[in-house]
């Protein structure tokens, strides 16, 4: 079996070979074609293909260990793909890893930065390594630092700078050479709301002209700023499409919530009752109001049209009425697997050195119920 | 080149924004004052030669370069900037070489401080010039050899006291590896090859040292420390590679 695994992956590594050499869509700036990393017996990405087009900001979600930082990781050359390839603007980053990095700005998991330098010497570097030379390298470094507002800092050193600081150092060094391909590994993580907001706005802004990845572990980002969500799920994507489309494939799609003084609770529940198009009906009593959610028979009928139509005609004590916007915590919670996590601990012990990332991701496992 | 420039700048700057380097300077200054007078006896032996100073120079290193040398791969891949450094499109080899020739700067900044005791020499008596400028550049050549094993064994943990522990370990094989102590040990061994004494004789960088501080920078002495060099930092690349491939 192994060996017929092995087999299929080669033959992968051989088409992806191929591909590669092909002149890449113009505006297709990166291509993942089945993605793969195993460390030892653990299978941390599995076969993952996807690609993403300028304007495309790319959300990936997915519990912690489901396989986003390894895929960043892959992505940014930093690790080698078990089988299958990533391509940025053309360039294999098996084969000319080099000509594939210039084009990636990537921000690693928790924004590393070496402390002991000033941002200013910092960014320097990055400039210097990247192939800036001079004016133009003071040109780029200051756009970065006005774009990610490092002015004041910049001759702080980066180990006494708070948290958002250091987050934005790591984004000044990611977009500093103004790379096509942006991959961000939890970009907000730890910020304050003013910090995540100002983020968004950055990769808002930068968005029309550049693919971008996201990792995140907040729902509500994924609707402000990404243009797409891929869930993935013990190392395979298990949803892939625009928010809108995600959200749609929640339960509460389309449900309707009716709220209702208590006084006239048992007519409306009555008249709901009787609707034709009603599936279920849940009911939250508390201790001034009823709550009713309805879900309908049909997944795409707009039953809230009939169900506003039913109680204007009325005089009850109706407070609210509106349809529930889809939930995506909903959604994911129903893709990905509840046990993910004990299972990953069980791998724990097996893991080596270099999935060091992953044994990080499981161990902070309490903040998975933090969703936002 | 053009890519190893910037990283050996940024490490360099390293050693000075930090306590670091100013420690290990006063440290190496003042161990190796203490050895060259107290134990090697060099003002009362009233000899106009710098003997008793290079001979404690292995001895030394042994445990000083291992410590510039843990922190080389070993501090990066904690703090995760070895992530940073490794997604920037540079080539691998750029980056230790960077590294490499950075912490062997500052080893031979370290080694040009001890200049005070080439002047008091001259000052006190009528010295060869020639050996001591040979003994000079063979010690900072067996720095590099010392520094290049500490850099690769570095590269295979994220733990900075192993990696200094294992360098101390191969530092010293490689420095009593001549001493007749352990050509004894090894020849008395059954089925060992007088051969195999040898070439373990001939990895000694005290052996090779030696010779080079009677005065005579004999090119084989330099080839062996620069081949020790371009051998530890090529295992030092692999294992930078090795790692990317998980």
């Amino acid at each position: 079996m192994i060996a017929l695994v092995d087999l299929l992956n080669t033959s992968v590594d051989v088409i992806t070979f191929g591909a590669s050499n092909l002149p890449s869509m113009d505006d297709t700036f990166l291509e993942i074609r089945g993605l793969v990393k195993r460390f030892g017996p653990f299978t941390a990405v599995d076969r993952l293909s996807f690609s993403v087009s300028k304007g495309e900001v790319l959300g990936f979600l997915g519990p912690n260990g489901a396989g986003k930082s390894t895929t960043m990781k892959m992505i940014a050359g930093y690790l080698a793909p078990t089988a299958g390839g990533v391509s940025v603007c053309g360039h294999d980053v098996g084969a000319e890893r080099r000509a594939a990095q210039a084009s990636i700005g990537y921000l690693p998991e928790g924004a590393p930065a070496y402390a002991d330098m000033t941002t200013r010497q910092f960014l320097k570097f990055i400039a210097e390594v990247r192939g800036f030379r001079g004016g133009a390298g003071k040109k780029a470094i200051d756009r970065a630092v006005d774009r990610t507002e490092l002015l004041y800092v910049l001759d702080q050193q980066i180990e006494t700078l708070s948290k958002g600081f250091k987050r934005r150092v790591g984004l000044a060094q990611a977009i500093l050479h103004d790379p096509k391909v942006l991959i961000m590994d939890e970009p907000t993580d730890g910020l304050d709301p003013n910090q995540k907001h100002s983020v968004r706005e950055l990769i808002k802004t930068m968005a029309p002209e550049k693919a971008i990845i996201i990792s995140t572990h907040i729902l509500e980002e994924v609707d402000t700023v990404c243009t797409r969500v891929m869930i993935i799920d013990r190392g395979r994507a298990v949803a892939d499409g625009t928010p809108d489309e995600i959200t749609s494939r929640s339960r509460f799609h389309n449900a309707v919530t009716v709220k209702v003084g208590l006084k006239d609770a048992r007519f409306v529940r009555e008249a709901l009752d009787a609707l034709e198009g009603v599936e279920r009906i849940d009911a939250v009593e508390s201790s001034e109001e009823l709550k009713l959610t309805l879900f309908p028979k049909d997944r795409n009928a707009l039953i809230i049209e009939e169900i506003s139509a039913l109680l204007t005609k009325t005089n009850w004590d109706v407070r609210a009425l509106y349809a529930e916007p889809g939930r995506l915590d909903q959604v994911f919670r129903s893709l990905t697997t509840a046990d993910t996590v004990e299972e990953e601990l069980s791998h724990l012990p097996k893991e080596t050195t270099p999935a060091e990332g992953e044994a990080e991701d499981a161990s902070d496992d309490e903040e998975e119920a933090s969703f936002e | 080149m053009r890519y190893m420039i910037p990283v050996l700048k940024r490490e360099l700057l390293g050693y000075f924004i930090t306590p670091l380097a100013y420690v290990f300077l006063v440290i190496f200054l003042f161990a190796i004052g203490l050895l060259t007078f107290q134990l090697g006896g060099w003002y009362e032996a009233g000899q106009a030669d710098l003997q008793a100073f290079f001979l404690f120079h292995p001895w030394l290193y042994l445990f000083l370069i291992p410590a510039i040398a843990m922190r080389l791969w070993a501090e990066e891949r904690k703090t995760g900037t070895l992530e940073l450094l490794l997604t920037l499109p540079i080539p691998s080899w750029a980056a230790v070489m960077g590294k490499y020739l950075a912490a062997w700067l500052f080893t031979g900044l370290a080694l040009a401080l001890t200049f005070p005791i080439w002047i008091t020499v001259n000052a006190l008596g009528d010295p060869d010039n020639g050996v001591i400028f040979a003994s000079y550049i063979g010690s900072f050549f067996m720095a590099g050899g010392y520094l290049a094993i500490g850099s690769c064994l570095s590269a295979v943990t994220s733990n900075q006291v192993i990696a200094f522990v294992l360098s101390v370990v191969v530092c010293f094989m490689f420095t009593v590896a001549g001493l007749p102590l352990v050509a004894e040990a090894v020849s008395v061994l059954p089925l060992v090859p007088n051969a195999l004494v040898i070439t373990i004789s001939s990895f000694s960088f005290l052996s090779h040292f030696e010779s080079i501080m009677e005065g005579v920078i004999d090119l084989r002495d330099v080839i062996f420390f620069l081949s020790v060099i371009a051998f530890w930092l090529m295992a030092n690349v692999i294992t930078i590679e090795l790692k990317r491939n998980g």
